[in-house]
C-alpha cells in the first residue's frame, strides 16, 4: 500500500475509535448553561471545568474513590497471590484432578453473571452480608481468577524447568525457589494478573448494583450511573467523572501496553 | 525432600485458589441447580417449596425462547466477526512500519481501556435521540432522518451491537499483534526469495501462523460476548423498549433482580450453561483448541 494511503486510513480508524472518548472530554467541559446542546463541537464554546469541581467537592465522589479503591485492591491481592501459586501448580506438578482442575477453571468463564451471582446473593441474603464491601470483592475474586491461573499457567510453562532444578539441587526448597526464581521472571504474567483483577473491582457495574444498596457503599460504577440517570441535569457531571475514572485506568493499561502483547499471547498457548 | 510432601506439594500451591473456588463457585453452582428446582422468589425466600423440574419444563416450553437464542447467536457471531476482522486488519496496518506506530497503538487500544459501563452509558447519550452525536452526525453531515435507536427492537439491538464492536476490537488486535510478531522475519524473506507476492505471502504464512493464537481468543471472546451483561443492558437501559431487545443473559438477569423470580431465572441460568458448554464443545472439536489451549 502506498505510504500517504496507509497513513490516512489508520488516522481514520483510530479517530473513529476515539471519537466516543473525545466526545465526552467534550460534554465534561460543557458550562451549566449548554446541556441541551445539539452541536458537534468538540470543545464547546465558553468550556469550563465546572462539572469537575462539581463532582470532585460536591457529590460523594471521594467516598465512591474510596470505596472502589479498596474493593479493588483486596481483589488484586488475592488474584495474584491464589492466581500465582494455583498457576505454577498446574504447570510445574503432574497430579491427580489436574485436568478437571483446568477444565473446571475453563467452565466457569461460561457462566452466565447470574449463575454465581443469584445463589451468592441469596446466601448473603440469608447470611446478613449484603451490602458489605468485603462482600463484593469475594463475588469479583471469583470472577478474576480463573483468566488469571490460566494466564500464569500459560506463562510459567515458557519458563525453562532447568532453571529452578539448579535452585533445587542447590537446597532451596519449592516455595522458596518459587518466590526467589520464578516469580521475578514472571513480571509480566503478573502484571496483567494484577491489571485484570483490578480492573473486575475497578470496573465493575452489575454485580455491585445487586449486592450494595446503601448509598455509602456505592463503588465508581454505581455512583457514576446514579449521575447518567438523570440525563438532562447532570450530563455533564457524569461525562467529568468517566474522564476521572478512567485516566488511572488508562494510565496503567498504556504502562502494560508492552506486557500486553507477550502475556496475553502467550496466557492462551503452550509453545 | 521426601516422597509423600512431594506428593502433597502441589495440593498445597493449588490450596488457596481452590478454596476460594470451592466457596464461591463450587458451592454457589450447586446451589444454583438447587434454587432451580424450587419455587424461591420474593415471598419464598427462606421457606421455598420443591418443584422439581418445573422452571425447565416452563423455560423449554417458552415459544420467545428460540428467539431470544437466534438472538443471542446473531450478538455473538456479529460481534466476534467484526472484532476479529477490524482486529486483524488493524494488527497487520501496524505491524509495518511506519512512524509513530506506538502512538496509534496505544489510541487504538483506549476503547479496551476505558471501564466498560463508562462505554456502555457513553453510548447510550451518544444513541439520544435529539442530542445525541450519532443523530446528529446523521442529520447534519449525510442528511438522514433521525433514528429513533431505543424506539424499536431492530434499532436498539443494532446500537447495542455497535458499542460492543467498537468496545471488542482492540482486545483482538493486541492478540492479532502478538501473534504476528512471533513469525520470524526468516519466513517471509525465503518466500520472498521463492518469488511469492505479497497476497500469496499472506496467505501461505501470515493467516496460518496466526491461526494458533486467534483460535483460543476467538474462544474466549465468544464466550465473553455470549455472556456480555453489561453492554446490551446498559446500552439499552434494562431491555428497551418494553423488554424487546434481550440477549438471553439480559434477559434472566431482569427475570432474578427486577422480577425476584429467583428459582425460574436460577433454572434458566442453568439452561443458558447448558447451551453455551455444548456450543463450546463443538467449536473445540471443529478447531481442535484444545491442543492449544492445555
Amino acid at each position: 500500500m502506498k505510504r500517504p494511503l496507509l497513513y490516512l486510513l489508520i488516522s481514520a480508524i483510530t479517530l473513529a475509535a476515539i471519537y466516543p472518548i473525545l466526545v465526552v472530554i467534550g460534554i465534561s467541559l460543557r458550562p451549566a448553561g449548554s446541556l441541551y446542546s445539539t452541536s458537534l463541537a468538540l470543545i464547546p464554546a465558553g468550556a469550563s471545568l465546572e462539572a469537575y469541581r462539581v463532582v470532585l467537592f460536591e457529590k460523594p465522589f471521594g467516598r465512591w474513590l474510596a470505596n472502589s479503591a479498596a474493593v479493588s485492591l483486596l481483589v488484586t491481592i488475592v488474584g495474584v497471590a491464589l492466581a500465582s501459586t494455583a498457576g505454577y501448580a498446574f504447570s510445574r506438578f503432574r497430579f491427580r484432578g489436574r485436568t478437571v482442575g483446568m477444565a473446571m477453571f475453563l467452565v466457569t468463564q461460561m457462566f452466565p453473571a447470574t449463575m454465581l451471582l443469584l445463589p451468592l446473593y441469596v446466601l448473603m441474603r440469608n447470611l446478613g452480608l449484603t451490602d458489605s464491601l468485603p462482600g463484593l470483592a469475594v463475588a469479583y475474586s471469583a470472577t478474576a481468577l480463573p483468566f488469571c491461573v490460566w494466564t500464569m499457567k500459560g506463562y510459567f510453562d515458557s519458563i525453562p524447568a532447568a532453571l529452578e532444578e539448579a535452585a533445587l539441587v542447590d537446597g532451596a526448597g519449592r516455595f522458596g525457589t518459587f518466590v526467589r526464581i520464578i516469580l521475578p521472571l514472571s513480571a509480566p504474567a503478573l502484571a496483567i494478573t494484577a491489571l485484570f483483577s483490578f480492573m473486575a473491582g475497578w470496573s465493575e457495574f452489575i454485580v455491585a448494583r445487586v449486592v450494595l444498596s446503601s448509598q455509602e457503599l456505592y463503588t465508581l460504577p454505581l455512583g457514576l450511573e446514579s449521575l447518567s440517570n438523570s440525563f438532562q441535569t447532570e450530563w455533564a457531571n457524569y461525562s467529568a467523572g468517566a474522564i476521572l475514572v478512567s485516566i488511572p485506568v488508562v494510565v496503567v493499561f498504556l504502562m502494560m501496553n508492552r506486557f500486553l502483547v507477550s502475556g496475553l499471547t502467550v496466557g492462551g498457548i503452550k509453545d | 525432600m521426601n516422597g509423600s510432601s512431594e506428593r502433597s506439594l502441589p495440593y498445597l500451591f493449588l490450596g488457596p485458589a481452590l478454596l476460594v473456588m470451592l466457596l464461591v463457585v463450587v458451592y454457589p453452582f450447586g446451589y444454583n441447580i438447587w434454587i432451580s428446582l424450587t419455587n424461591m422468589n420474593l415471598y419464598h425466600l427462606r421457606d421455598p417449596t420443591f418443584l422439581g423440574f418445573e422452571h425447565y419444563r416452563n423455560i423449554l416450553g417458552e415459544p420467545e425462547l428460540v428467539a431470544v437464542f437466534i438472538k443471542t447467536v446473531l450478538w455473538t457471531v456479529v460481534n466476534i466477526f467484526f472484532h476479529v476482522t477490524i482486529g486483524t486488519a488493524l494488527a497487520l496496518l501496524l505491524n509495518q512500519e511506519i512512524r509513530g506506530r506506538s502512538v496509534f497503538r496505544a489510541l487504538l487500544i483506549l476503547p479496551w481501556a476505558m471501564p466498560q459501563y463508562i462505554t456502555a452509558l457513553t453510548w447510550r447519550g451518544m444513541f439520544n435521540f435529539e442530542y445525541g452525536q450519532v443523530n446528529l452526525i446523521l442529520t447534519e453531515w449525510f442528511g438522514f432522518e433521525a433514528i429513533p435507536w431505543f424506539g424499536s427492537e431492530t434499532w436498539a439491538f443494532t446500537a447495542a451491537i455497535l458499542t460492543n464492536i467498537w468496545l471488542g476490537f482492540p482486545f483482538m488486535m493486541i492478540v492479532a499483534l502478538g501473534g504476528l510478531q512471533s513469525i520470524p522475519e526468516e519466513m517471509y524473506e525465503a518466500a520472498r526469495i521463492d518469488g511469492a507476492g505479497r497476497w500469496q505471502r499472506m496467505r501461505e504464512i501470515t493467516l496460518p501462523l496466526l491461526r494458533p493464537v486467534m483460535v483460543p481468543a476467538i474462544l474466549l471472546g465468544t464466550i465473553w460476548t455470549f455472556n456480555n451483561l453489561n453492554v446490551i443492558w446498559l446500552v439499552t437501559n434494562g431491555g428497551e423498549p418494553a423488554d424487546k431487545s434481550h440477549i438471553l443473559v439480559s434477559q434472566v438477569y431482569k427475570a432474578a433482580f427486577t422480577y425476584y423470580r429467583y428459582g425460574y431465572a436460577a433454572a434458566f441460568s442453568m439452561v443458558i450453561f447448558l447451551i453455551l458448554l455444548v456450543l463450546v464443545i463443538v467449536y473445540m472439536r471443529q478447531t481442535r483448541a484444545t491442543e492449544r489451549v492445555y
